[in-house]
């Protein structure tokens, strides 16, 4: 019998009602129910988890490590970017 | 492995003595007249989960792959704690001065009340699925009819195992059907586990005088109106996993539960009991 390596998934879990599905890792299933319940074994063993989405990683497109300098390095002198330069008064508390 | 932070549990230990301030008051626990057969069959509820659970639990770091691994892991854990639960109480029950780690760990094996099933050796994975399929398809009913015990102890525990044995029985009979219906290989193993195990099942419906008198004192169903259930339940999956019932006797291998074991047992629990025998009060 030849081993054939179940396909890969990566695996997204959100933590309580209102935040968003957050990558937690990988595992490896024969479809997308067994991925499913798979997940629910490995990642949230520790009631860490409302609801799980799967993905086959085949599916996911990743920006090319090689590219990152013309990618990411020209918003490194952009400073006024961020919305540090406006003053919150004091009423408005932690924002 | 990353792992979010546990933001859902509450502190376990508020948890559970709030829990035990919401005891109900149970006047099962304290009647003296009932007490050899409540006890007897807290035992088979404690020790069917507890000899299954070890059973599962040796698989743990030999499963076929990772995820299985943990899978079967936390199908035996929850089968641990379950024990917990019914070992507390019948230790609770007998008010003998002994509790439900005394009950699992310095019992010898005739005193043991579960089934021959579980405590069969693993065998393949075939064997191991087919197995926990054909006790979590009857876990399941019993401890649906369990949580409306005329005992409230009983009742709350079967609560709670309940929400983790639907789980095991939505897995087993996934796998059953996914094996049984797979490869030529698969399929072969998962028939041949069957016919293996399908003598070993009956035991699980046959009821003797410890079962009638619970049953007659509301705190359990009467098994005999669970097999119709159980049978629905298997053929049903069984038809799916195209594997075919054997047509031999299912109650051909009984006696676990007066404590007439196999010699798997005695392997058990020379594993299991080894080191508080050795090493009388040990913790950890």
């Amino acid at each position: 019998m030849t081993k054939k390596e179940w396909p890969l998934w990566e695996i997204f879990i959100r933590g309580q009602h209102g935040l968003n599905h957050r990558h937690v890792g990988s595992l490896h299933a024969p479809d997308a129910e067994m991925a499913i319940r798979n997940a629910r074994d490995v990642y949230t063993r520790r009631k860490e988890g409302v609801s799980i989405w799967v993905v086959p990683s085949s599916e996911i497109t990743a920006s090319t490590p090689s590219e990152k300098g013309p990618l990411f390095d020209p918003a490194e002198s952009k400073v006024y970017r961020h919305p540090t330069f406006f003053d919150i008064p004091d009423e408005v508390g932690h924002m | 492995m990353p792992s979010l932070p546990d933001a859902a549990t509450p502190d376990v230990v508020a948890l559970a003595e709030r829990a035990a301030a919401e005891h109900h008051h149970d006047p099962h626990v304290a009647d003296v007249a009932l007490k050899p057969a409540f006890f007897d069959w807290l035992c088979r509820m404690g020790d069917n989960s507890l000899i299954l659970g070890h059973r599962i639990s040796e698989w743990c770091g030999h499963g076929p792959v990772l995820e299985e691994d943990i899978a079967l892991a936390n199908t035996a854990l929850d089968l641990i704690g379950q024990t917990q639960m019914w070992l507390g109480l019948a230790a609770e029950v007998e008010a003998d001065g002994r509790d439900a780690d005394d009950l699992a760990f310095l019992r010898d094996a005739m005193k043991f009340r579960n089934l021959k099933l579980v405590e069969l050796p693993n065998g393949d994975m075939a064997v191991t699925l087919m197995r926990e399929f054909l006790f979590d398809a009857f876990h399941y009913e019993l401890l649906t009819a369990l949580t409306i015990s005329s005992s409230p102890r009983v009742a709350e525990i079967a609560a709670k195992a309940l929400k983790e044995v639907s789980y095991h029985l939505e897995r087993s009979s996934d796998l059953v059907v996914r094996l049984g219906d797979g490869t030529e290989e698969s399929h072969t193993r998962m028939q041949a586990a069957l016919n293996k195990l399908w003598p070993y099942t009956g035991e699980m419906f046959a009821a003797d005088a410890v079962d009638e008198a619970v049953a007659e004192a509301g705190i359990a169903p009467a098994l005999a109106d669970l097999l119709p259930l159980w049978q629905r339940t298997v053929a049903d999956v069984l038809e799916e996993a195209t594997l075919v019932q054997p047509e031999q006797r299912f109650d051909a291998q009984t006696g676990g539960k007066q404590g007439r074991h196999t010699e798997h047992l005695g392997y058990i629990l020379a594993q299991m009991q080894f080191l508080q025998r050795a090493y009388p009060g040990a913790s950890w």
